[in-house]
C-alpha cells in the first residue's frame, strides 16, 4: 500500500479498507530496511507513531476522521517537535529536544497525521545538495550516486521512495522545490506568510516558507489546507483567509495566460530540460492555457542578492547557538570568549560558517549600504517585476532547476556553482510569491521539474494547474526502479 | 580658563506592561531566577517575537506627553552582539526609525529658573536577562527573567551645562513616567535608570568636546555625583595638557568615582538590520487621537490648575506637583477640609516633608494620611488647636496614636477661648513680673512691641500652650497698653 498517493489512502482509511496501523507499520518497515541506504532519516519514532496511528483508527472509527487522521507524514527535521529531537542536521542540535511544537507540526497533528519521524537536511537548511548534513548526505532514489537536492532532501527522498506519502519542508531559495525536482515528487512554496514560521528554525527569516512535499498536487493541497493559516505567534503570518484548495483543483484551465520568461531560458539551461518543459507547455496549450512571453530581465541579479540578505540574516539568526543556554558546548572553556568561539568554531560545520561569514561582513559597519541595503532594493525592483508580468498572466511557469540531479560531491568544493543550482526558484523567494514544482520528465533516468509560479496566495491557482496537468501524465505516479 | 560642560542623558526606563515585550511571560520583578522566561524569551530555536500592543501605547503616550513627533512608521532593528545574558544574540531595538522623536520639556531649577530641554528620541527596546557572578564559584549565573522586559530609552539633546539641570531633568522624566502611569519608576528595582554623557568645552565654544558615557546610574544623588566628578576629572586631564578619550566608564559610589568599563565593549560593531521578524509598526492619527484623548492630566496642567483653583503661589504649585503621589495627596486632604488649600499646602511642605525625609518614607505610604492630616487642619481652622499645638499632635498621629482628633481630647490639647480664663491668666502673668513690667514701661513705644512677646509666652506656657494665641495677644496688648500709660 506504499505506492498509494496521500488522496487514495485517505480513501481508503475513511471505508476501512486498511487501517492507520498497518499503514503506518508499512512505512516504518520500509523507512528502517531502505534509511541506511538513502539516510533520508534523522531520527524514527515507532512507538510513539503506532501509538498514534491506534488513536487514529478510533477515530476514524468513530466516523470523526477528516481527510489527514492516519496519514504518516514526516516532518524536516527543521521543525520543533515537542518532546522529540529537533537538530537541524547541526551538531549543534544534535543533543537538542524540542520543548515545544511548531505550529506546522501542532496543526498536522491536530489534523490526525501521524509523524513517524525527522528527515535528513543540510544543516541549517544551508544548501542545495542535502550534503552538509551532520549525519552524512541523503542519497537520490533515482540513483545512489547522486544528490537528492536540498535542502529538504530527506522529505523529498522520503515521499519519492515511497517510505511516507507526504512530508514537510522549509523553502529559503528553492529548499522545497528543487528536492522535489531532483527527485521527482511535488513541492510546494506557499506565500510568504501563508505558512506559518513559529517553531520553523529560522535560517532567513525574511525567506523561509514551511509547505508539503508530496506524490501529487491533489495531496499537496490536502497537506497545506491543515498548514496553513494566521498565527498570532508569528508577526509575519498572513490573516488573509486560506482558500479551499482541493475544491479548485478539477477547474478548467480553458482560457489560462501562462507568462514565460525568455530570460529563464538561457544556454546554462540543460537541453533535455527545455525539451521536457517544452513539451510540458504543449500539453497545457492543448488543454486550453496561452502562452504569453514576459520580461523578467533582472533575474540574474536574484542570486547575489539571495546571498546578501539570506546570509545577512542567517548570521543574525544563528547567533543564539552561543553554548550558554542550550544545543552543544565545547569541553573545558577557558573564559565566556572561548566558550563562545569553540563551541559555535566545533558545532557548526563548514557551510554554515561560510554564509555566518559573508552575512556578518555584509552588515558590518563601512558595508551595509554597500551589500544589504542595495540588495533590499534589488529585492524590491524584483518583486516589482513579478507584481508587473503576473497582471498580464495568471502564472509564470520556469524549469525549477537547469540540470537534473548532480553526482555526490560534485559541487561541494564549489559553492558558487552550487549556488547556482538555485537559479530559477530564489527569485521567487525575494518575491514572495508562491511557487509549486512537478515532475514533467527524465533525461537518462533521473527527473524533471517544472516550476508553476503564482500570484500571492494564489496557491488554488497553481495547484490547480499542476493538477490539470497530472490528469493529462503520469510522470508523477512514476517510482524509483529499487523502492516499487 | 572658564570651562563650560555639556550633558546629556540617556534614561531606560521599564514599561509596567503585564507581560514582555515580545512574549507572553509575566513581566514582573522579583520572582525565583528562570520562572518568568519562556521559549522566546530564551531565545530558543524557531521561538519567534511578537509585538506587545500595550507598549506601543504607552510609548505614544510618553511621546504626546512631551509634545513630540510619533512615528507613522517606526522598526525594529536587532542590535547584534554576543553576551552570556543576552539570548539571542542580538537585542531587538529601534536604531533608524524610532518610535518617538523631536520632543520637549520644561524644568525648573534650584535657582527658580526654568529651562527647556530637547528630547531627540525615545525608542522601545528589550531588555537583557542578568548575570550573576556571586553565588556560582568558577561559574557565572543567568537569570532571564528580566530578558524582554519592555523598556523605553529616552534620549536628551545635550542641553544641559551642570549636574543639578541633569538631576533636575532626570526627576522631571521620572515624574512624568509616574503621572503617565506607563512605569512604576522603582530605582531600587532598576526599572529607571540612565546613562550620563559628558563633555567640557572652553565657555564661548559652540564645538562639542569628546564625551565620555558613564553607564547604569540608578539613583538622582549618584547622577549628580558621577558627572560632577566626570566634569573635574576631564577639567584636570585637559588643564594638564592631555586628552579625553571617548570612553564607557561606571560610577562607583563607594569611591566616588567613575572607572573605564572592561574594554572589550569598544570594538563592538554591532550590525544593526530590521528585524525581519517583526513587521514596522504603523501608527495612524486615530490611534494618536484616542491616546492623546485618555491622557491623564500632566504636572504642567496640574501646576497651573493649582495656582487659579487654589490660588497657590508659583511655588508652592510647582512643588505639589512635582510628583503625582503629592498632587493626589493634596488634593486629597483638601478635598476633606472646608477649602484649606494653603494650610494643607504649607503642611504637606513642612511638617510633613520633613517627617517623609526623616524616616526615609514616599508619600503614597506616609503613616499620615491624607485624610488624618485634613482632620488635623480642621481643627486647626476651627481654632479648636494652636499651629504650635498642632505640631505637637502632627508628631503623636506619626507615631501612629491615632486620629487628630483622638490625640486632641486624650491629651486635653483643646485650644482655651474662653475669654474670662484667659484673663485670669493674663493678669497673673502680670502680677508675677514686676521686673519686666518695669522694663516695659521704660522702653519707648517702638521697642514695647517686642517685650510683650515675653508675656505672650508666659500666658502660653501656664496654659500649656492651649490658650488661643490670637486672644492672649489681644487682652496682653490692651492691658499693657493700660498699665504703660499708668
Amino acid at each position: 500500500m506504499h505506492e498509494f498517493t496521500l488522496a487514495e489512502l485517505s480513501h481508503l482509511l475513511q471505508k476501512r479498507e486498511i487501517s492507520s496501523v498497518e499503514l503506518v507499520e508499512t512505512c516504518l518497515e520500509r523507512a528502517e530496511q531502505f534509511n541506511d541506504g538513502l539516510n533520508c532519516f534523522i531520527s524514527l519514532f515507532p512507538e510513539p507513531a503506532l501509538e498514534r496511528a491506534r488513536h487514529a483508527d478510533e477515530l476514524i472509527g468513530g466516523g470523526k476522521a477528516g481527510p489527514l487522521t492516519g496519514i504518516p507524514v514526516v516532518h524536516k527535521d527543521i521543525f520543533c517537535t515537542g518532546g522529540f529531537k529537533t537538530s537541524c542536521a547541526s551538531k549543534m542540535l544534535d543533543n537538542f529536544i524540542a520543548p515545544y511544537d511548531a505550529t506546522v507540526v501542532d496543526k498536522l497533528n491536530m489534523a490526525g497525521s501521524v509523524m513517524l519521524g525527522k528527515t535528513n537536511m543540510d544543516e541549517f537548511a544551508m544548501g542545495s545538495s542535502s550534503e552538509t548534513s551532520f549525519y552524512g548526505p541523503v542519497r537520490n532514489p533515482w540513483d545512489a550516486s547522486r544528490v537528492p537536492g536540498g535542502s529538504s532532501g530527506g522529505s523529498a527522498c522520503a515521499v519519492s521512495a515511497r517510505l511516507a506519502p507526504a512530508a514537510t519542508g522549509t523553502d529559503t531559495g528553492g529548499s522545497i522545490r528543487q528536492p522535489a525536482a531532483l527527485c521527482g515528487v511535488t513541492g510546494l512554496k506557499p506565500t510568504y506568510g501563508r505558512v506559518s514560521r513559529y517553531g520553523m528554525i529560522a535560517f532567513a527569516s525574511s525567506l523561509d516558507q514551511g509547505g508539503p512535499i508530496t506524490q501529487t498536487a491533489e495531496d499537496a493541497a490536502l497537506m497545506l489546507a491543515a498548514m496553513s493559516g494566521f498565527d498570532e505567534n508569528d508577526a509575519t503570518s498572513a490573516e488573509a483567509g486560506v482558500d479551499n484548495y482541493t475544491a479548485t483543483l478539477n477547474k478548467e484551465i480553458k482560457g489560462l495566460k501562462i507568462g514565460l520568461p525568455a530570460e529563464y531560458f538561457s544556454e546554462q539551461l540543460e537541453r533535455p530540460v527545455t525539451d521536457a518543459i517544452t513539451a510540458a507547455l504543449n500539453l497545457l496549450e492543448e488543454a486550453g492555457a496561452s502562452i504569453i512571453e514576459i520580461e523578467l530581465p533582472n533575474t540574474e541579479l536574484s542570486i547575489p542578492v539571495y546571498y546578501v540578505i539570506a546570509s545577512a540574516e542567517c548570521s543574525s539568526n544563528l547567533s543564539r547557538y552561543d553554548g550558554v543556554r542550550f544545543g552543544y558546548r565545547c569541553d573545558n572553556p577557558k573564559d565566556i570568549d572561548d566558550l563562545f568561539c569553540r563551541s559555535r568554531g566545533e558545532g557548526f560545520g563548514d557551510e554554515v560558517k561560510r554564509r555566518i561569514m559573508i552575512g556578518t561582513y555584509v552588515l558590518s559597519a563601512g558595508y551595509y549600504d554597500a551589500y544589504y541595503l542595495k540588495a533590499q532594493q534589488i529585492r524590491r525592483m524584483l518583486r516589482d517585476e513579478f507584481s508587473n508580468a503576473l497582471k498580464q498572466v495568471d502564472v509564470i511557469i520556469t524549469p525549477t532547476t537547469p540540470s537534473t540531479a548532480f553526482p555526490l560531491g560534485a559541487r561541494v568544493d564549489d559553492p558558487v556553482s552550487m549556488y547556482l543550482s538555485d537559479i530559477y526558484t530564489v527569485s521567487v523567494n525575494l518575491a514572495g510569491l508562491p511557487a509549486i514544482s512537478i515532475p514533467v520528465g527524465f533525461n537518462d533516468g533521473l527527473p524533471i521539474g517544472m516550476q508553476v509560479i503564482g500570484d500571492y496566495f494564489g496557491e488554488a491557482r497553481i495547484l490547480n494547474v499542476a493538477h490539470q496537468y497530472q490528469q493529462i501524465t503520469d510522470w508523477h505516479k512514476r517510482v524509483p526502479r529499487d523502492y516499487q | 580658563m572658564q570651562w563650560e560642560p555639556v550633558i546629556g542623558l540617556e534614561i531606560h526606563v521599564q514599561l509596567a506592561t503585564k507581560s514582555k515585550i515580545f512574549s507572553g511571560a509575566a513581566n514582573r520583578f522579583g520572582a525565583a531566577a528562570n520562572t518568568q522566561a519562556c521559549a522566546v524569551d530564551l531565545g530558543l530555536p524557531g521561538a519567534l517575537p511578537v509585538t506587545n500592543e500595550a507598549v506601543l501605547r504607552m510609548a505614544v503616550k510618553f511621546g504626546l506627553a512631551v509634545d513630540a513627533t510619533i512615528a507613522k512608521r517606526s522598526v525594529f532593528a536587532r542590535k547584534n552582539y554576543f553576551y552570556p545574558d543576552l539570548p539571542k544574540g542580538y537585542q531587538i531595538s529601534q536604531y533608524e526609525l524610532p518610535i518617538v522623536h523631536d520632543g520637549r520639556i520644561r524644568i525648573e531649577l534650584r535657582d527658580g529658573a526654568v529651562k527647556e530641554v530637547g528630547i531627540t528620541r525615545a525608542h522601545l527596546e528589550e531588555d537583557a536577562g542578568k548575570s550573576m557572578h556571586e553565588d556560582f564559584p568558577g561559574f557565572t549565573g543567568i537569570d532571564l527573567n528580566r530578558a524582554g522586559t519592555p523598556l523605553i530609552e529616552i534620549v536628551s539633546e545635550p542641553d544641559m551645562r551642570a549636574a543639578g539641570e541633569a538631576v533636575a531633568y532626570m526627576k522631571k522624566i521620572h515624574s512624568l513616567v509616574r503621572y503617565l502611569e506607563i512605569s512604576d519608576g522603582n530605582m531600587q528595582e532598576g526599572s529607571f535608570r540612565c546613562d550620563a554623557n559628558v563633555s567640557i568645552r572652553p565657555k564661548g565654544e559652540t564645538k562639542l568636546g569628546t564625551r565620555t558615557e558613564t553607564k547604569n546610574i540608578n539613583s538622582f544623588r549618584f547622577v549628580e555625583q558621577a558627572i560632577n566628578y566626570e566634569i573635574h576629572r576631564q577639567i584636570a586631564v585637559v588643564e594638564a595638557g592631555n586628552e579625553v578619550f571617548q570612553e564607557t566608564l561606571l560610577f562607583d559610589p563607594v569611591k566616588n568615582e567613575t572607572r573605564p568599563m572592561r574594554s572589550k565593549e569598544e570594538a563592538n560593531d554591532y550590525r544593526y538590520f530590521p528585524d525581519p521578524d517583526l513587521p514596522p509598526v504603523v501608527i495612524d492619527n486615530a490611534y494618536i487621537e484616542t491616546i492623546r484623548a485618555q491622557l491623564p492630566e500632566l504636572p504642567e496642567q496640574k501646576r497651573r490648575r493649582f495656582m487659579d483653583d487654589f490660588g497657590l503661589s508659583e511655588y508652592d504649585s510647582s512643588y505639589l506637583t512635582a510628583s503625582k503621589d503629592t498632587a493626589d495627596y493634596f488634593e486629597t486632604a483638601v478635598a476633606a477640609t472646608k477649602g484649606e488649600a494653603k494650610l494643607i499646602a504649607n503642611w504637606i511642605m513642612s511638617e510633613l516633608s520633613a517627617a517623609l525625609n526623616r524616616d526615609n518614607i514616599d508619600i503614597n505610604v506616609a503613616r499620615v494620611t491624607a485624610e488624618m492630616l485634613a482632620g488635623l487642619v480642621n481643627r486647626i481652622a476651627d481654632n479648636t488647636v494652636s499651629n504650635k499645638i498642632a505640631r505637637q499632635v502632627f508628631g503623636a498621629m506619626w507615631r501612629g496614636e491615632g486620629s487628630a482628633d483622638d490625640i486632641i481630647e486624650k491629651q486635653g490639647l483643646k485650644q482655651v477661648t474662653d475669654t474670662g480664663e484667659i484673663e485670669k491668666s493674663v493678669d497673673e502673668v502680670i502680677a508675677e513680673s514686676g521686673a519686666q513690667l518695669e522694663q516695659y514701661r521704660n522702653a519707648p513705644p517702638e521697642k514695647q512691641g517686642k517685650l510683650v512677646g515675653y508675656f505672650v509666652g508666659q500666658v502660653m506656657k501656664k496654659s500649656r500652650g492651649k490658650a488661643n494665641p490670637k486672644q492672649v495677644n489681644q487682652l496682653l496688648s490692651a492691658k499693657l497698653k493700660n498699665l504703660g500709660r499708668g
